[in-house]
């Protein structure tokens, strides 16, 4: 039988990576799973991605997918920046950043937070499992109260949700969802490709060698039980037929800048996934029973992204050829002439 | 009346913070360099917004020396603060230029004296109250044109040129400096030896900023990413860079752009952004002072570990931690020259002028792609915030070196064979892929790595790729600027670099005219140092390395770089107040280390030159 192909012509091959280092049953593996999915699925060519991370084990995780994408392995924290940086060099690539919960809510949180204040065309996952892995197992900033270590040592701050932060922020795109929830987050993660702004996913990730015990809120076992959808996400991307029957009643439909459809099918009748005080009062109130709400949470599909703002031209800046970058003499004659 | 002093003297206004006082200093600055006469401007101002006292100092001179005098000729008294302790500061024989309510002339008689009533002449000239504290500034200048012989069409000229298209306030101005110039006129009478004549060594040049030249370089050398974040004395180069790139680099009609300007949330971030940019492809860079290298340390060493080009402007300022934020230093040569941990080295590229602010910027992203590494462009304040005179600069038609980066054609010839890590030519430079070019992808990484760019924590790999990076550093040396040398008959040579190149040309002149020394001159331009500095430093038995920090920093990074025992013969004469370094304090250090008298006993041998006066040391 002949290899599956996508829409491009491309076998799942170039979007599979390295072997991955991670333990056997590590959350993030199952992400990566997902991201090799959504990019085969939607049919994006591979060299057309941009790989980001910070440091940690969520940040290793991008070797693993897209083999044949460039990728960054960056500074501790530092990723938004790098990738800020690389998408205004070349606005035409589609990013994706993977970053960690002590990545993102430790040491980057700077960066986190101005990458969604400028909204920044990113795809952006926090693989969040409460702990510091690669150090061994310290509690992390999202780590709940009253979480123990695998010694047994209870945390006592609150955690920072990034969720809510990101709401708050600017991000256009929130979505939280859990690496074992396969159907939920490949529907999630290709709408957020599809959208053009910062798309933020914070993945409920149990870490299996230092955070998968009772007494962890975010243990496998824990999450499972505690994960509440605030509905259905289904995802119809631009080149499949979108006239799929959904029932209108309680069902949102969100176009994508590129003519993408996210349907929202929601649990709650007065949910709106564009209403930021609704998907914060959602947040709060299943955080406050010691829930997850995943899914969707927040999106505004139509706000204008970093590179839309600063007006720059087409071809990619990094490509431009040196006659329109270097004016001609008579700018500099005529700026010397002011100096005169 | 004593001997006439043309075309040699100093002029220091002494102001409050925030009064508003630039555009005059500025007016008399440009109407003096319009005469034909060469000039320069220093500013010392205080870290603060409004309220502490700042000094502008305008020095002319005839025979084109631009460094900072040492001493102050015509003081123009503004600040009641200041104004008592400037005026004893004084050389007997200078002249004072005061309020007259503050009663300086009580406080000396060996001094020219000239009390002006500013408040009520500002008063006469401009009706609106709120206006009158700024306009009074433009009063010292009509003062100064008539007691200094300022041609008062260079005046206007100067002063129109200074506000522009702001006609009203230009004609507002107008009216207290000629107010001034009448008043001078007919209550003043000249005893202070100080004049100005029309001379022709200033035709054809211009007065800029460093900042503002190396912004123009960087436009022209075709940079496309700038993150910055802002920092005294670095942020008017990104500024300056802003208004250029806003004028000459996007569509009139759509306002599309061809750069991204954006100001960063820390330093951190903005180098991120240099790097993320620079890997993708683009020409990018960032600009900052000491505080903001010591944050960029970690990304630093990633881009040397990893390969990725950027430039950076580094424009010093004192040290360490917030240190004097307005004043001038060289004290970041030794910490950015191996900025990050392990072993890393970073090439750093000093201009001494605004012409080499701009052409060095064009070295920069040159280099930097080519080595693929950060670039450092060591300026510092007192190049990058105040007014210098220069030739014009050239226009930059030289073809962007774009670096080893493979495209099709590259990778055929290397038979398929790629490793973003391999030495293929020798030279310790690989080759790189950009992507969205289709090129092969790499993974780019700051933990350990073979030639393939694969993850690797094999000894060999680690030994072999450091190895390589630091033949590339050796390969560095012959693509950096060379230095300017001058030898000479003589056992000494002195090593200078940046700005305090001005002031070394002076000193020279000194040393030779007033103690028959001659001294052989090279002016290091890059580290690391092409092989004519260890020649140099061979060639003359006693060396002289001039700086502006306390320990030394560019004769421990010579004492590191060359071979051991090479340096044995080199002192030092450092500079560390924060003031601009001038030439007399480095004559008579010389003079003293070499087992002669400083200028304070050489005196007699020079009477008559208005720029020799004491040893005496700054603050003694």
């Amino acid at each position: 039988m002949e290899p599956k192909k996508n829409r491009i012509g491309l076998e799942i091959t170039p979007y599979r990576g390295g072997k991955t280092t991670l333990c056997a049953g590590c959350g993030h593996n199952a992400i990566s799973e997902r991201i090799i999915d959504a990019f085969f699925e939607m049919g994006i060519q591979p060299r057309d991605v941009l790989k980001l991370s910070g440091i940690g084990c969520s940040s290793k995780t991008p070797a693993y997918f897209l083999g044949e994408a460039h990728g960054f392995n960056s500074v501790h924290g530092r990723m938004p920046s790098v990738g800020t940086g690389a998408l205004l060099a070349n606005r035409k690539m589609i990013a994706i950043g993977i970053s960690g919960d002590g990545d993102t809510g430790a040491i980057g949180i700077g960066q986190f937070v101005h990458l969604m204040r400028r909204n920044v065309p990113i795809v952006y996952i926090i693989e969040d499992n409460g702990c510091y892995g690669l150090t061994k197992g310290q509690f992390s900033p999202t780590a709940d109260v009253g979480s123990t270590q695998k010694n047994g040592q209870p945390n006592d701050l609150p955690p920072i949700d990034t969720c809510m932060m990101a709401v708050q922020l600017g991000a256009s795109f929130v979505a939280r969802s859990f690496s074992g929830d396969k159907r939920q987050l490949l529907a999630i993660l290709k709408a957020a490709i599809a959208h053009r702004g910062t798309a933020m996913i914070d993945v409920l990730s149990p870490c299996v060698t230092f955070n998968d015990h009772e007494g962890s809120t975010k243990s496998y076992a824990y999450v499972k039980e505690h994960d509440e959808p605030s509905g259905e996400v289904n995802f119809v991307p631009f080149f499949e037929d979108i006239t799929v029957d959904y029932d209108a009643g309680t069902t949102t439909a969100v176009t994508m800048h590129d003519g993408s459809r996210l349907y929202l099918k929601k649990v709650a009748e007065d949910y709106k996934p564009t209403d930021k005080l609704a998907a914060m009062r959602l947040m709060h109130e299943t955080h406050s029973r010691g829930e997850f709400a995943t899914g969707v949470l927040y999106i505004e599909s139509d706000k204008d992204d970093l590179l839309t703002q600063m007006n720059l031209v087409d071809t990619p800046l990094a490509f431009l050829p040196p006659e329109s970058l270097r004016p001609g003499k008579g700018v500099l004659e005529a700026v010397m002439e002011e100096h005169r | 009346m004593q001997q006439r002093v043309v075309n040699d003297f100093s002029i220091q206004v002494a102001t409050v913070n925030g009064s508003g006082s630039q555009t005059a200093n500025l007016v008399i600055l440009r109407s003096i360099f319009q005469m034909g006469i060469p000039v320069s401007g220093k500013n010392m101002f205080p870290s603060n917004i409004a309220g502490l006292p700042t000094w502008y100092t305008v020095r002319a001179n005839k025979d084109g020396f631009v460094a900072r005098k040492k001493e102050v000729d015509f003081l123009v008294a503004m600040n009641v603060e200041t104004a008592k302790e400037d005026v004893m500061s004084l050389e007997p024989g200078r002249a004072v230029l005061y309020d007259e309510p503050l009663k300086l002339n009580e406080l000396r008689s060996d001094l020219s004296f000239y009390p002006v009533p500013f408040d009520k002449l500002v008063a006469t000239v401009c009706t609106d109250a709120k206006l009158r504290r700024l306009v009074k500034n433009m009063i010292y200048d009509g003062v100064l044109s008539h007691l200094l012989d300022i041609e008062m069409t260079e005046m206007e000229k100067a002063l129109r040129k200074q506000f522009g298209k702001k006609v009203k306030a230009a004609d507002l101005n107008m009216g207290a400096l000629k107010a001034g110039a009448d008043y001078a006129t007919q209550h003043l009478t000249k005893t202070d030896p100080f004049h100005v004549e029309r001379m022709d060594k200033t035709t054809g040049m211009i007065l800029i900023e460093g900042n503002s030249a190396g912004a123009l370089g960087a436009m022209f050398a075709g940079v496309t990413v700038c993150a910055w974040y802002p920092i005294t004395p670095s942020s008017s180069l990104p500024e300056a860079l802003i208004g250029y790139m806003k004028k000459y680099r996007a569509d009139p009609a759509t306002g599309k752009a061809t750069y991204a300007i954006i100001q960063a949330e820390d330093e951190i971030a903005s180098i991120g952004m240099v790097l993320g940019a620079s890997w993708a492809g683009a020409r990018a860079m960032t600009s900052t002072s000491g505080p903001g290298v010591s944050l960029m340390s970690e990304f630093a060493g990633l881009a040397y570990y990893a390969e990725i080009p950027g430039v950076v402007f580094d424009i010093q300022r004192v040290g360490p931690s917030t240190g004097l934020p307005t004043r001038t230093a060289q004290g970041d040569i030794l910490s950015t020259a191996m900025l990050s941990h392990g072993d890393t080295k970073q090439i750093l590229l000093i201009p001494s002028s605004v012409e080499e602010c701009f052409e060095m910027a064009q070295d920069a992203f040159d280099l930097a792609e080519r080595f693929q590494q950060l670039v450092f462009v060591m300026s510092d304040l007192d190049l990058g915030m105040n007014m210098w005179m220069s030739a014009p600069f050239t226009y930059p038609d030289r073809v962007y070196d774009r670096g080893k980066v493979l495209d099709a054609a590259k990778v055929k010839e290397l038979g398929g064979e790629w490793g973003r890590y391999r030495d293929v030519d020798g030279d310790g430079i690989p080759y790189r892929t950009l992507p969205g070019t289709g090129m092969p992808s790499y993974f780019t990484r700051g933990s350990g790595h073979n030639a393939r760019g694969q993850y690797s924590e094999r000894p060999d790999d680690y030994q072999n790729n450091v190895d390589r990076l630091a033949r590339k550093f050796e390969t560095a040396k012959s693509h950096v600027p060379a230095p300017v040398v001058e030898d000479a008959a003589t056992e000494v040579g002195i090593i200078g670099y940046g700005t305090s190149h001005w002031a070394i040309v002076e000193c020279r002149a000194q040393l030779e005219q007033e103690a028959g020394l001659a001294t052989a001159y090279l002016r290091l331009r890059a580290f690391p140092f092409p092989p004519e500095v260890d020649a140099f430093i061979s060639r003359y038995k006693r060396i002289y390395v001039v700086e502006q920090n306390r320990d030394a920093q560019m004769k421990m990074l010579l004492r590191l770089e060359l071979p051991a025992g090479a340096t044995n013969h080199v002192r030092s004469v450092l500079h560390y107040n924060g003031l601009p370094i001038d030439a007399r304090s480095l004559a008579d250090d010389i003079l003293v280390q070499e087992g002669r008298k400083a200028a304070e006993t050489v005196k007699a041998a020079t009477a008559g030159r208005a720029t020799v006066t004491t040893a005496a040391r700054e603050g003694e």
